[in-house]
């Protein structure tokens, strides 16, 4: 043990950032988080990405957080800073992250005073962060610091906020960080319980038409290779949710692709008819069920999930287990009986070949799926894919094929547009070497195109697909579909987005045909740079199947 | 029409600023209805003990109870609704009371086992402990004589029997 050494507010943060060997931190500086870049000045090995808004900041430690598995930093200043940070806490808290958002604050004698740049932000951030810290001196902050990282990456996994006043950060104490943190009444749940994974196996052999919905909980707990084991054992087929894309290779003959509003037809309709939900790291969003009160009218269900509170919260749970779910399936396999499932499987199969909802029509216009595949097979399906919020993300959900794990991110909880490309900033450094692709709208695009002088600054080879339809098109299916047509505020003049990103530094590429879109990808690959394409694309394409709002998945529609 | 059913939780938490909010926000923002909310020390150092009598029973009780649970700082939930318990409550009536009227109002809070903490020339002060129930009783009797004034603490519970909520 060395002798206790007098750090700095500064200095505990960015030691703990450096022990948590994250690496890169996302941020904005501003007056009260001046002492905190001051130290950081100091840690050479702490690389620090500028960000132009503090959401897009947000947006990068989670994209970062999500590639890698681990915690990410996001720093923004006091007030405006804070406050701009609101959405990206949001969005990491609906989606599971674990983001660490440190915050400037005021100085102590100042907090409640209404001085300048302050806001009550830990007042703001109580129901969007999984906890949250106003640190009052700097000896409580080592403790704090410590129980952050821990929160933010135990149990299901979320932003933790830290709101550090200007002088804590200049305060200086000789108490070390804490390395093993314990919290009474805070036990994230390991290994299920032994009986009910007992009854779950009884249920899964028992079972002639059991279908996997593979969730996000998968993707967080890496367990991939159980998942495999599980289904290839018993032959069961695998349907994901959004965030569950790449749990499981989409070429694999037992997979049957995305549920829900827009997922495939044969998932939903294989969900419907099922007699048997083994649910593993899902939640059952309303963008999954469908009207509740008929989903799986046929099935009983297993569900695992490390949140209690998940458990029983939207529907009935035959075998309810608490557990993380890479443990749990370790127990499970070696109990669950080989079986082929003959009869089912070919049930799907015959499903899947007469309703191919992964399929794309032939078209002289330019379809944004078609661009999505175009991007697929460009990248030999070995690429990163960002989506953002809309059309755009549930094209790229469903027309590229996901083949390996942690490959599709997206905003999927929150649903906020901005966060495919400062994800993507985020995802390319995490992975350096990987390709990634932010696949975007050109609505979304517009909410965090600042982001384009980050991009430009660390000259990040991200490649943006653009899918411009000149809409919000989502918002335009729905107002066509739902309001006879009557299209209120979602078409969009925009400016010519290639030229927007040449200015920023980012090469820019316009595509308006279906060889142009291929040429383009094609020239994007080959630049070792970011690009951005600018894709013209057929503005009255809408997205299929849908399940109309207060339909059943049984319903499901394909146009 | 059918009288409202409450549930009774009891949450331990950690006695951090900030904590009563936390859980304030949580009912507000999924939507439960508190009918009254008590927080004071209990029999730990740095453990606050929340009573909450919230609206509704059954499966929308214990999805409250797990939520209650996520927040950081609690430590344990029980659910006493179905338990046998002691519920306690302090209410502090000012009832309307002249010369001729104040040996009844003063007779009525004896045969309730309250008492009398203030006196003036047209009003008492009544302190009474006891459960929201008979305290209803008392109001509903000193209401004849007009209540000037009146606070409740909120309930709040203890199982009976056994060692507690260790």
């Amino acid at each position: 043990m060395s002798e206790p050494k007098q750090r700095t507010g500064g200095q505990i943060l960015c030691d703990a950032m450096r022990t948590e060997g994250t690496g890169a931190i996302f941020g904005m500086p501003g007056g009260a988080s001046l002492p905190f870049y001051d130290a950081l000045y100091h840690y050479a090995d702490l690389a620090h990405y500028s960000m132009r808004h503090e959401q897009g900041a947000g947006y990068a430690a989670d994209g970062y957080a999500r590639a890698l598995n681990r915690v990410g930093i996001c720093t923004a200043t006091s007030g405006p800073g804070a406050t701009n940070l609101v959405t990206s806490m949001a969005s990491a808290m609906m989606d599971s992250v674990p983001v660490i958002f440190v915050t400037g604050q005021v100085a102590t004698p100042f907090i409640g005073s209404d001085a300048f740049q302050e806001t009550d932000i830990t007042g703001v951030s109580i129901p969007v962060t999984k906890q949250n810290y106003l640190v009052k001196n700097v000896e409580e902050l080592p403790q704090i610091v410590a129980e952050a990282f821990y929160l933010a990456r135990s149990g299901r996994p979320g932003p933790v906020h830290i709101d550090v006043p200007k002088d804590v950060l200049t305060d200086t104490t000789d108490i070390p960080t804490p390395t093993d943190v314990k919290i009474h009444g805070y036990r994230p749940a390991g290994l299920g319980h032994k009986r009910m994974i007992q009854r779950a196996a009884e249920a899964i052999n028992a079972a002639e038409k059991p279908v996997i919905l593979a969730g996000h909980g998968i993707a967080i707990s890496e367990a991939f290779d159980e998942l495999k084991e599980l289904v290839e054992k018993a032959s069961i087929p695998v349907i994901t949710t959004l965030h569950g894309v790449g749990n499981f290779p989409e070429s694999h003959d037992l997979s049957f692709g995305m549920l829900g509003m827009h997922g495939m037809y044969y998932a939903n309709i294989a969900v419907h008819e099922c007699d048997l939900i083994i649910a593993l790291g899902m939640r059952f969003d309303d963008r999954v069920t469908g009207r509740v009160k008929d989903f799986a009218p046929n099935a009983n269900i297993v569900h695992i999930d490390i949140d209690p509170a998940e458990i029983e919260k939207v529907v009935p749970t035959a075998v309810p287990i608490v557990g993380d779910v890479k443990l749990t399936l370790g127990a499970l396999n070696p109990q669950i009986e080989s079986g082929d499932r003959a009869a089912w499987l070919s049930r799907l199969n015959s499903l899947k070949a007469d309703h191919p909802s992964h399929a794309i029509r032939e078209s002289e216009a330019l379809l944004p799926q078609r661009v999505v595949r175009n991007i697929y097979e460009a990248t030999k399906g070995e690429a990163k894919i960002i989506g953002d919020v809309g059309q755009n993300q549930m094209w790229a959900a469903q027309h590229f094929l996901y083949d390996k794990p942690l490959s599709f991110f997206s905003a999927g909880g929150l649903g906020g547009m901005g966060y495919s490309l400062p994800a993507a900033i985020g995802v390319q450094i995490a992975k350096p070497d990987d390709t990634v692709w932010s696949i975007t709208g050109d609505g979304g695009l517009q909410i965090n195109i600042q982001e384009l002088a980050a991009l430009a600054e660390y000259n990040l080879p991200v490649k943006i697909a653009v899918l411009n339809n000149g809409h919000l098109g989502m918002i335009r299916q729905w107002q066509n579909r739902f309001y006879e047509g009557r299209l209120k505020a979602s078409v969009l003049q925009n400016p010519n987005f290639a030229a927007v990103a040449e200015a920023y530094g980012v090469r820019g590429i316009s595509a308006g045909s279906n060889e142009d879109a291929r040429k383009a990808i094609d020239e994007a690959m080959a630049h070792d740079g970011p690009v951005l394409i600018d894709f013209a694309v057929d503005p009255n394409e809408d997205v299929f199947p849908m399940v109309e709002p207060g339909a059943s998945l049984a319903e499901t529609v394909e146009v | 029409m059918a009288a409202i059913e409450y549930s009774t939780l009891v949450a331990l938490v950690q006695d951090h600023p900030g904590v009563l909010t936390k859980a304030a926000m949580l009912f507000r923002r999924r939507g439960y209805n508190i009918a009254s909310l008590n927080v004071g020390h209990s029999e730990v150092p740095g453990i606050s003990r929340m009573t909450i009598v919230v609206e509704g029973r059954g499966p929308h009780i214990k999805q409250c109870e797990k939520q209650l649970y996520k927040l950081v700082e609690v430590v344990k939930v029980l659910d006493l609704t179905e338990e046998a318990r002691v519920d306690k409550e302090v209410a502090l009536i000012r009832v309307s009371a002249h010369s001729a009227e104040r040996a009844e109002v003063v007779g009525i809070a004896r045969a309730f086992d309250a008492e009398i903490v203030d006196v003036a020339r047209d009003s008492l002060i009544v302190e009474i402990t006891a459960s929201p129930y008979t305290i209803d009783r008392f109001l509903e009797v000193a209401g004849d004589f007009g209540i000037l004034e009146l606070t409740r603490t909120g309930v709040v519970s203890m199982s009976r029997g056994g060692n507690g909520a260790k």
